[in-house]
């Protein structure tokens, strides 16, 4: 037999960008405890249509931690209180049978609230589109092999590069700076040969286009490392500030 | 200027001036430390250990030098200090969560600012108590008090200065536990070898600067001078 638990949820409702919001309580009975957080609040949103109200609006795509759409600021925590998890992998088994579960929106100036749960993250793209790739000519595919790679290195690229950009870092930090996802996306090219030619060029153009967006000034607390789903270690934003310190001065 | 307008140049400033001012820290504990030595059996204030060490801070062509670059480096550090935080809060938004955070980081990093006051608010109680009538007074063409030492004495008989000046001196511990290793972060100088070899550095050198602050005053407290 599955476990079942009640729970209450606090969820954060807003009716558009411009509108205040308010918590909302609803009571949630017989969840299952094998069910994912984001299957709960399908259920509860079941449970809202059919009275005929608003179902509450989140955002989700792939729901196996790969894709970076889910969010939700969840009891104190980005991506819920388990480590290394998006939301949509966190389970209701986490909870306790009684317990109220607040739920709220990311909360940073460079992410405003769309609706309900739902923020508009569209500045990371903005970031990206202004330095986040390499320039490569279309044209035959290159042996993979031909160009030497350390392991140390790859292994730092790879690390780097398991950032799917969900924001938890920007919603975590008290000073709502971004550079945890930006130092990843410098970092997973930086550290490759191919990626290296436009190293300079494309650190200072994402560094530009962060600060243009209004996220703020890395004070190195580590709160976006703490809770990162993928574990995106710090060391990427020592490396961005060394990038940037000196492509700046090679000017 | 790339220094003033990005965010990566503007916490540069930070971490030059922070590690500008944790290196006068260490020169001005190495001299403090002659208060230690006492009297030391001088037959004349002037021959007091201490007196000699200040007497040669005073003349020395150096620290003249240094004095106008130490007091720059602290109002650039103070200044951006406040140009930071108001901009993070900005970036933070005026919506906070109502859900208290529960993550899991050092109680300095999120306090810089607290911490940063609280020193500033007793350094200037401090420049009152000594620097006022001692290095100033070569500035301004005054006459400095010729026993700082005597100073000295006369402040940390009385236990609520000392008091003050161990909380004092334990905001700074908690400042610099945080900024020494945080500083190297900023000025790009980390990977995954020495993140720990700079947060070990940084807890031990805060801890030695904080515990030779807090000797002196109780060293005097407690008579050990007599
Ligand atoms: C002897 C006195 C002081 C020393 C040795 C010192 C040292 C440092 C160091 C090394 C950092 C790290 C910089 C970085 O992360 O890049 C720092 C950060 C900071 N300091 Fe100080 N500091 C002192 C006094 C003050 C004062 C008086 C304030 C006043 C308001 C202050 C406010 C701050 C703030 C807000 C930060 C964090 C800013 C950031 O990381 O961006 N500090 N300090
Ligand atoms: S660094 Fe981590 S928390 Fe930040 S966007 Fe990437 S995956 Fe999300
Ligand atoms: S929905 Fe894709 S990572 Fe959570």
């Amino acid at each position: 037999m599955d476990k079942t638990i009640n729970v209450t949820l606090k969820i954060w409702r807003q009716k558009g960008p411009k509108v205040k919001g308010a918590f909302e309580t609803y009571k949630l009975d017989n969840i299952s405890t094998d069910s994912s957080f984001l299957e709960m609040l399908d259920i509860l949103n079941e449970q809202l249509v059919s009275k005929g109200q608003e179902p509450v609006v989140f955002d989700h795509d792939c729901r196996e931690g790969i894709c970076g759409a889910c969010s939700l600021y969840i009891n104190g925590h980005p991506h819920g209180p388990d480590d290394s998890v998006t939301t949509c992998q966190l389970h209701m088994r986490r909870f306790k049978d009684g317990e109220t579960i607040t739920i709220e929106p990311w909360r940073s100036a460079g992410f405003p609230v769309i609706r309900d749960l739902m923020v508009d993250r569209q500045a990371f793209e903005k970031i990206m589109q202004s330095g986040g790739y390499v320039s490569v000519n279309t044209g035959g595919v290159p042996d993979a092999n031909a160009i030497g790679i350390s392991k140390i290195d790859a292994d730092e690229a790879m690390d780097s590069a398991s950032c799917i950009g969900c924001g938890a870092c920007v919603a975590a930090c008290k000073n709502g700076s971004a550079m945890l996802f930006v130092s990843a996306k410098v970092s997973q090219l930086a550290l490759l040969p191919q990626g290296r030619i436009e190293a300079a060029r494309r650190a200072k153009a994402m560094v530009a286009r962060m600060d243009e967006l209004g996220f703020g000034n890395c004070t190195n607390t580590g709160a976006c490392e703490a809770e990162c789903p993928k574990n995106v270690s710090i060391t990427n934003i020592a490396r961005l500030n060394r990038e940037f310190i000196s492509a700046k001065l090679k000017d | 200027m790339w220094i003033f307008n990005s965010s990566i140049g503007r916490k540069l400033i930070m971490s030059l001036s922070g590690l500008f001012l944790i290196s006068f820290l260490i020169v001005h504990l190495s001299a403090n430390l002659a208060l230690l030595a006492g009297t030391g059996g001088a037959a004349t204030p002037a021959e007091i250990p201490y007196n000699v060490v200040c007497h040669f801070m005073d003349t020395n062509p150096f620290i003249m030098v240094m004095v106008p670059v130490l007091a720059l480096g602290f109002l650039v550090h103070i200044v951006y200090a406040f140009i930071l935080t108001a901009q993070n809060r900005k970036a933070r938004g005026n919506d906070r969560y109502a859900s208290s955070s529960k993550t899991n980081i050092s109680w300095a990093s999120k306090n810089m600012f607290i911490l940063g006051i609280i020193v500033l608010g007793f350094l200037c109680l401090h420049l009152i108590h000594f620097w006022a009538k001692m290095q100033l007074q070569h500035f301004i063409g005054g006459t400095p008090d010729a026993n700082a030492y005597q100073l000295a004495v006369d402040l940390f008989t009385n236990p609520v200065y000392v008091v003050i000046y161990i909380v004092w001196i334990w905001a700074l511990w908690f400042h610099l536990t945080h900024g020494f290793w945080s500083a190297f972060q900023s000025m790009g100088l980390n990977n995954y070898n020495w993140m720990p070899r700079w947060k070990a550095l940084g807890s031990v050198l805060a801890t030695l600067i904080a515990i030779g602050f807090t000797i002196i005053p109780l060293f005097f407290m407690f008579g050990l001078n007599q």
